[in-house]
């Protein structure tokens, strides 16, 4: 009663029994785009004031407390600045590449968004090959950081720069090599094959080398979206704001709610791989606990499970100082791609005879 | 002293001894250089301060110079110029490093050259500035002096020095500061790491340091010509605004300085509430210093802790003085208001207070692996290279210098308290870091001490409504949160002082920054500067 799934084929309905085929795939298109986009605004607007009160009680303060109650209007007071803000023209730099590198960290992180299943039956994008989808698809924002850094002309923007694409494509080996060893555990790439595996058990419960992959690929996701110890690319008290210096108004703001949206997405991806995505949680032989669980909605399991992660995720940001860029390195490429290696061979082994 | 006197008079025969509160020595600026030499040689390797005088008939450069060994050794050296309107004196940067960054002050302000000196730009004002501001015959009307074009950034590349040719004729020479394809990025004077206005120029390779050259002066506000025209109380009030974080230690040492020389007996009740505020003070300093640094390594969390710690001390500030960060408590003969009687009572619970809460600073971040990785073997400063460079302080006792001036010249009442140095011999980041911790606790332990025998009596001595300080030349030093902080004034026996210069630890801390950041890392220049803790309005003045 509570799914989003009966509400959305009760539309599908409506229209097709108005309109003509094509007409109804074009609006139901249409209506997919949108709603899209104002979740994703959405996610985002949620998460700036999620992440400003809890480093506030991280810290001993109240955080916004002035615009609504608790601060509750703050991130829209937020927005609408930032909308209306001017955008600085450069005088001396490449104008295309410059806007075309805040589209393609958008552009990134939207079509990642897309692969999230939210609920039962509500996904966007979903491949045969959807984890190699997303890791494809994610990268792109490396190239828009690149890009950005090197538009600016400027030498912040450019070590900035340097920091992220060294960073984040390390990253993304053990991120990717920590999804694989689900993968092979699942034993299918497409998102929703991997969800429908967990419906008795979550993955993370299923095999112990789970654990260890989950751990790899939360630090490497966490280094992925740019946030401390790993924010190297825009270490703040050195680079004063690394890639996006020169991005004034809401080109900043693109950027920002891009980094805030894809720490959701990757732990929405987390909870998809690792924690059974919408799946409730269910103890084998327990039936009569398994049929509370499931009373309860799956969007909301997603999401609860989801936000869980970012905050771990922000409880890291606000209690840890920053990496070198030698030891960030020496982190990834040392330790946490040997390790994701022999994981993913002992996951093999582990379908294998188990 | 008789066998450095000896000593002295051995290697320069025209050398006389002066009359005066210090052991005060005159050398004629011919053997200079040869002095210095067979000083450092003796065991003289701390130039504490040097300053020029202008004399009207001729110019005086002041070198107060101690050893590192034995640092209650205090030696005043002497020499002048009557040519003043192109003085030349020979360089001693070669002997004591830290002469580099006072010689060129001196040239700044007073247009002295020195021979031999490989970097003679001006130091605060730029480089196109008309005149000597600190000469007695500068032109100080508004807008005069002040050049108008466009400031160029390479002009401050342009590094002129002057030596002597085969013939003994003086050459001019240039050399650019940084070669024509190194990549040169700005840090600062916007940045959010420098911890006020100051100007990096760093040479970098990829992320690695190759050389680091400050450029100060942009909030300079000429605060020692200023007071040669201010009495004696309007002074105090511009102590604070030197070192604003550790403010009450400064307006002591000029409290001390003029008391001293005008043979004032401060009441013994005012003598423990200074040496009360100046520890409260050092603490608030060490806290803001400690969140600082963390905060420059990236954990925000721990800068609002150090800052809501601070926050106490300046609530009891307040309550007593009514300032906060400008407490304005203390005056010449001793403070101004007596306590608040709350005082007591509030010192006594933030002392306990803050012992927990230093725990919860270790817990977060000193045993933090991260930040331990960063710290540890990095930023080395050995001893030898602290002396020479005049790095006292926390920085100076994290090489394992005694270098303490409440130890080695006690002042107020900290020859009747019980406290440890604290001593590293390190040198890294860790023990920068963990001395202020430390240190902190030190300060708690003589409050401890001090708070419950506060005397009873007058708060403040009988001073003339007129101050005037007899003729002569007096320095002193006290202990800052930042190192030795010294005032040096000359008087004339005017209700204003002829000449007043102040030593600046934060100075000798940024001139440390090239040698301790070579090949390391972006991050760690901005972690190192932390860690030295410096104040910019401090160095600018």
């Amino acid at each position: 009663m509570l799914e989003v799934g009966g509400i959305l084929s009760w539309i599908h309905e409506a229209l097709s029994s108005a309109c003509p085929e094509w007409l109804t795939l074009l609006i139901e298109y249409v209506l997919i785009g949108v709603g899209f986009l104002a979740l994703y605004a959405l996610i985002a607007l949620i998460l700036i004031l999620l992440e400003r009160k809890i480093c506030a009680y991280y810290q001993c303060r109240l955080g916004p407390m002035r615009a609504g109650f608790w601060g509750l209007l703050q991130p829209l007071a937020d927005m609408f600045k930032i909308l209306m803000k001017e955008i600085i023209p450069l005088l001396k730099n490449d104008k295309f590449l410059f806007f075309t590198a805040l589209f393609l960290v958008i552009m990134g992180s939207l079509c990642t968004f897309g692969a999230l299943e939210f609920s039962k039956d509500l996904i966007g994008i979903d491949f045969n090959v959807g984890v190699f989808y997303v890791l494809a698809i994610s990268s792109l924002g490396v190239l828009g950081i690149l890009l950005a850094g090197w538009s600016s002309n400027n030498k912040y923007t450019m070590i900035g720069a340097m920091r992220a694409g060294a960073q984040l494509v390390s990253y993304e080996l053990s991120s990717g090599l920590s999804l694989l060893a689900i993968v092979i555990l699942g034993g299918t790439m497409q998102l929703s094959g991997l969800i429908e595996a967990q419906s008795e058990l979550w993955f993370l419960f299923q095999s112990p080398f789970t654990w260890i992959a989950m751990v790899i690929y939360l630090i490497a996701g966490h280094a992925e979206t740019n946030r401390g110890p790993f924010d190297l690319p825009e270490a703040e008290s050195e680079l004063t704001a690394g890639y996006h210096i020169e991005y004034s108004g809401i080109t900043f703001g693109l950027f920002y709610v891009g980094e805030y949206v894809n720490m959701f997405t990757i732990a929405g991806i987390g909870t998809m791989v690792f924690l059974g995505g919408w799946q409730p949680l269910h103890i084998p032989g327990a039936d009569a606990f398994n049929e509370i669980m499931n009373m309860i909605p799956t969007w909301l399991w997603f999401f609860a499970k989801a936000f869980a992660l970012v905050m771990l995720s922000l409880w890291v940001r606000w209690s840890f100082p920053r990496l070198r860029i030698d030891q960030l390195l020496h982190l990834e490429w040392k330790i946490l791609m040997p390790i994701s290696l022999l994981n993913m061979l002992l996951m093999a082994l582990w379908v294998a005879y188990f | 002293m008789e066998k450095t006197l000896k000593m002295i008079q051995s290697v320069s025969s025209s050398c006389t001894k002066i009359e005066a509160a210090d052991v005060m020595v005159s050398v004629d600026k011919k053997d200079l250089h040869k002095v210095c030499e067979a000083l450092y040689k003796d065991g003289w390797d701390y130039l504490i301060n040097l300053n020029a005088i202008d004399n009207v008939e001729n110019i005086e450069i002041v070198y107060h110079i101690s050893k590192s060994a034995d640092m209650e050794k205090f030696l005043v050296l002497k020499t002048n110029t009557t040519d003043v309107e192109n003085p030349i004196i020979e360089t001693v940067s070669d002997i004591w490093k830290s002469a580099n960054l006072y010689e060129r002050e001196a040239y700044d302000f007073f247009g002295v050259r020195f021979l031999n000196h490989p970097d003679m730009r001006r130091l605060f004002l730029r480089p196109d500035w008309v005149g000597y501001p600190l000469r007695k015959n500068y032109d100080n009307t508004p807008n005069e002096g002040i050049p108008s074009k466009v400031h160029d950034m390479d002009a401050c590349e342009d590094v002129p020095s002057i030596t002597l040719d085969r013939h003994g004729e003086i050459v001019e020479n240039h050399t650019n500061l940084f070669g024509r394809n190194e990549y040169v990025v700005n840090f600062g004077p916007q940045h959010p790491s420098t911890h006020g206005v100051l100007h990096l120029r760093v040479s970098l390779d990829g992320e690695m340091i190759k050389k680091i050259d400050p450029n100060f002066g942009y909030i300079h506000r000429g605060i020692e010509k200023m007071m040669e025209s201010m009495t004696y109380p309007q002074m105090l009030y511009l102590t604070e605004r030197f070192d604003y974080l550790c403010g009450s230690m400064n307006r002591h040492a000029l409290c001390m300085c003029v008391e001293k020389a005008m043979g004032i007996e401060i009441p013994k009740r005012a003598e423990y509430i200074r040496t009360i505020f100046d520890e409260l003070n050092r603490i608030a300093s060490h806290l803001l210093g400690w969140a600082c640094m963390c905060n420059d390594m990236g954990s925000i969390t721990a800068f609002i802790y150090g800052m809501r710690d601070r926050e106490k001390i300046m609530d009891i500030f307040q309550e007593t003085a009514g300032g906060r960060l400008m407490v304005n408590y203390y005056v010449i003969g001793g403070v101004a208001q007596d306590i608040h009687p709350n005082f007591v009572n509030r010192v006594k619970e933030f002392i306990p207070y803050l012992r927990k809460m230093i725990k919860e600073y270790h817990t977060l971040f000193t045993g933090n692996p991260i930040a331990r990785g960063r710290m540890i073997n990095c930023g080395f400063l050995k001893k030898e290279d602290a002396v020479a460079l005049g790095m006292s302080g926390p920085n100076g006792r994290a090489s394992g210098w005694h270098c303490d001036v409440r130890k080695i010249a006690p002042y107020a009442a900290y020859s009747e308290v019980d406290f440890k140095e604290i001593l590293h011999d390190g040198g890294d980041t860790i023990d920068r870091y963990m001395i202020r911790l430390e240190e902190i606790e030190e300060s708690l332990k003589i409050i401890e001490q001090l708070i419950d025998k506060i005397p009873e009596g007058d708060f403040r001595a009988k001073v003339p409504a007129i101050v005037k300080v007899p003729e002569g030349e007096y320095y002193q030093r006290v202990e800052n949160a930042r190192g030795d902080f010294g005032v040096y004034l000359k008087s004339t026996g005017d209700k204003s002082p002829y000449r007043i210069h102040f030593r600046s630890p934060s100075l000798v801390a940024v001139s440390g920054l090239d040698p301790i950041c070579k090949d390391t890392k972006i991050a760690d220049l901005i972690m190192i500067g932390g860690s030295l803790d410096y104040v910019i309005p401090c160095i600018d003045r």
